[in-house]
């Protein structure tokens, strides 16, 4: 008589249980289809890109959603472009514009962080404020201006003028996110290092930015490729043949090759490639914890 | 030698006074605890001590020079913080040698002056750990051997036991002694817990609410409080106080009437004081005992029940609720049984009793005071 309840009682927790792990098992597949559907989305079109960049022109107008077969497989495109004289150049350009920019953006834009949550100084809000507008108000809206003022200084054509325009235009995103980050240093920690007779610049250098690396790597990443994607202002600040970055140059080769669409192709490709490799790198500081061990 | 002279210090941020008027002589060798409630102030003098806070007003003379204006490292003060404030990018040598570094001493004496301070500490074998890898106790000992060597004229520790856990708290804390005496250098030690104080200082400063409420040796900060913050902080279970009438006075001491008609006699300075004045008695608990025997010769007797008792093994904390509903605590014999609402009658011990007048101000214990005379003189003869 009595085994009877105990028998139900006993039964009904596991089904609870598995009634709630089939239900957390639902909400998980769930999100994980959406990114995969949202990865996939993004995805194909690069995928488009990078498969069709492998096949005859023919094979590519013949059927753009096939991939390479033993029939169709080229590599014509990539020699194309790489024979191309000046593709290299375009791709140095870019290199060098991205990583100058990106050097000066992080370390002006810590450097400004630092003294803006660190330091007081009259009118420290007025400019605090001021590098917030930066971020509410597209760079594009002053192009007129600022090539106004790139002629002005007589730097039409060349990539100092890029490199500028580019800082400018990370740094108030890099100074808001590099803030936040500089904060959740523990005062006792800069307390510490200034007991210790530590400079304020090196305070800087030597404890702040090591414990600030995960942030300047995301700030790096986010950075880095609206830079690198550009197409305005090369177009209008750089257009000469030998300041052209690779995302301008590869629009050229539309116009001058309407019909290669192999060049069109592999260039994209190739162009991708360093946004990857750079990626890789910052991605691994991404996930680093930023003060543990610091304090209790 | 290194001497600290505090002259007239005070803090004001905006408009609000945070410390005021704080002097203090701290001699060379001498090991001087700032104590006080959250918010008191003290964490803010250390700072200024330190260097890392601006002194609104007054001076800071350290071995006869005013250091005002110079900063914590030309001040030659090293400072361990409440959360160990490691440099979690540098490993534990590294965390050691960076100020010496930054000083510019040459490598072969660095490594000579960390692996000095590691073995004194008991660390030497963490030294390429990261400060992620260590628990809290060994953090805490590499805070500390940051601060040994850079060899400063002044050692500053801000609550630095807080993050432990309650035996290592006291491990470390019979470490930091030996440390002070191997050391012979002069420290100033911030803590809000008054056994820490008490054990570890060669001085005591209470504060309050920004001011010096007194300094002296733990002894004389317990038998001879000056007034009733320090009274009631000092000492635990906390000092009894119970409001009274004073009734006629004389220079061996006062008579008072406690609550529930009771005289007693204390042997304070009563010059202050007039009949008719209020002012609060303060007992121990440890000096109030569970009467057995016949009413004992004297007046100092309380009668109330037990609501609350205490077991600390040793001895008993008995919470007594007396006849008007005031309730003091008693320290008893912890082998004695004593039942919830059981009637108690207690034992003054009359010698021992504190009195403050209606400002909060002690009157000055009379040592070693003569109860006889004072019982005589005072109008008592019962």
């Amino acid at each position: 008589m009595t085994t009877l309840p105990i028998g139900t009682t006993l039964a009904s927790p596991p089904a609870t249980q598995s009634r709630q792990r089939w239900f957390d098992l639902g909400s998980t597949s769930l999100v994980h289809l959406l990114l995969v559907g949202y990865t996939l989305l993004s995805l194909a079109p690069l995928m488009l890109v990078v498969v069709n960049s492998f096949k005859e022109r023919s094979a590519i107008f013949g059927d753009p959603l096939a991939f390479p077969t033993a029939d169709t497989f080229s590599l014509i495109g990539y020699s194309k472009v790489l024979e191309h004289a000046q593709v290299l150049g375009y791709f140095s350009n870019s290199l060098i514009v991205t990583s100058v920019s990106l050097v000066l953006i992080l370390l002006l834009g810590a450097m400004a962080a630092w003294a803006l949550t660190e330091y007081d100084f009259p009118g420290r809000r007025v400019l605090g404020l001021f590098m917030a507008f930066g971020i509410m108000v597209p760079i594009r809206l002053a192009s007129v201006s600022i090539m106004q003022v790139v002629v002005a200084l007589d730097l039409m054509n060349t990539l100092t003028a890029l490199s500028l325009v580019y800082v400018a235009q990370g740094l108030p995103l890099a100074i808001m996110i590099l803030s936040e980050f500089i904060r959740q240093v523990p005062q006792d920690l800069k307390d510490a290092a200034r007991c210790d007779g530590v400079s304020e610049y090196r305070l800087f250098f030597q404890v702040i930015l090591p414990l600030i690396r995960p942030a300047v790597a995301t700030v790096a990443v986010f950075t880095m490729v609206p830079i690198w994607d550009d197409l305005w202002f090369p177009l209008i600040l750089a257009p000469s043949e030998e300041t052209q970055t690779i995302t301008l140059g590869v629009q050229q080769f539309i116009g001058q090759y309407a019909t290669d669409w192999n060049s069109v192709l592999a260039a994209l490709s190739l162009a991708v490639l360093p946004v990857l490799v750079f990626y890789a790198i910052f991605s691994r500081q991404l996930i680093r914890g930023i003060t543990a061990g610091a304090i209790k | 030698m290194s001497s600290v002279h505090l002259r007239q210090l005070s803090k004001q941020y905006n408009n609000t006074r945070v410390l005021e008027n704080v002097s203090l002589d701290i001699r060379h060798g001498e090991f001087v605890v700032l104590v006080g409630p959250s918010g008191c102030g003290k964490s803010t003098l250390l700072r200024m001590i330190c260097g890392l806070e601006d002194i609104s007003a007054g001076e800071l003379v350290i071995d006869g020079q005013v250091v005002n204006g110079l900063s914590p490292a030309e001040r030659g003060i090293a400072m361990v913080f409440q959360s160990y404030a490691l440099y979690p990018h540098m490993s534990v040598y590294r965390n050691m040698a960076f100020g010496l570094k930054v000083h510019g001493h040459d490598k072969s004496s660095i490594e000579q002056r960390v692996k000095a301070a590691a073995q004194a500490l008991h660390i030497d074998h963490l030294l390429q750990r990261m400060p992620r890898e260590l628990s809290g106790g060994q953090r805490q000992r590499v805070a500390i051997g940051r601060a040994i060597v850079r060899q400063p004229r002044l050692f500053l520790f801000d609550e630095p036991l807080s993050n432990l856990d309650a035996s290592l708290r006291v491990k470390t804390r019979i470490e930091l002694a030996r440390l002070h005496s191997e050391l012979n250098a002069t420290m100033i030690y911030v803590t809000h817990d008054q056994v820490e104080a008490m054990t570890l200082g060669d001085k005591i400063v209470v504060l309050n609410d920004g001011t010096v409420q007194q300094a002296g040796t733990p002894l004389e900060l317990y038998q001879q409080p000056a007034n009733r913050f320090v009274a009631t902080f000092i000492g635990s279970p906390t000092m009894n106080l119970l409001p009274a009438q004073v009734l006629s006075t004389c220079d061996q001491g006062v008579l008072v009437r406690v609550l529930g008609g009771q005289e007693m006699v204390a042997l304070v300075d009563s010059a202050r004081l007039k009949p008719g004045d209020q002012v609060e008695i303060g007992i121990r608990s440890e000096h109030l005992h569970c009467a057995t025997g016949p009413k004992a010769m004297g007046a100092g007797e309380l009668f109330g029940a037990v609501v609350l008792v205490e077991h600390l093994g040793d001895s008993n904390l008995l919470y007594v609720r007396l006849g008007d509903g005031s309730e003091i605590v008693v320290r008893g014999d912890g082998c004695a049984a004593v039942r919830l609402g059981e009637k108690l009658r207690l034992h003054v011990d009359m010698a021992q009793l504190h009195v403050f007048s209606a400002d909060g101000q002690a009157c000055r214990r009379l040592a070693p005071g003569n109860m006889q005379l004072a019982r005589h003189q005072a109008g008592t003869l019962q």
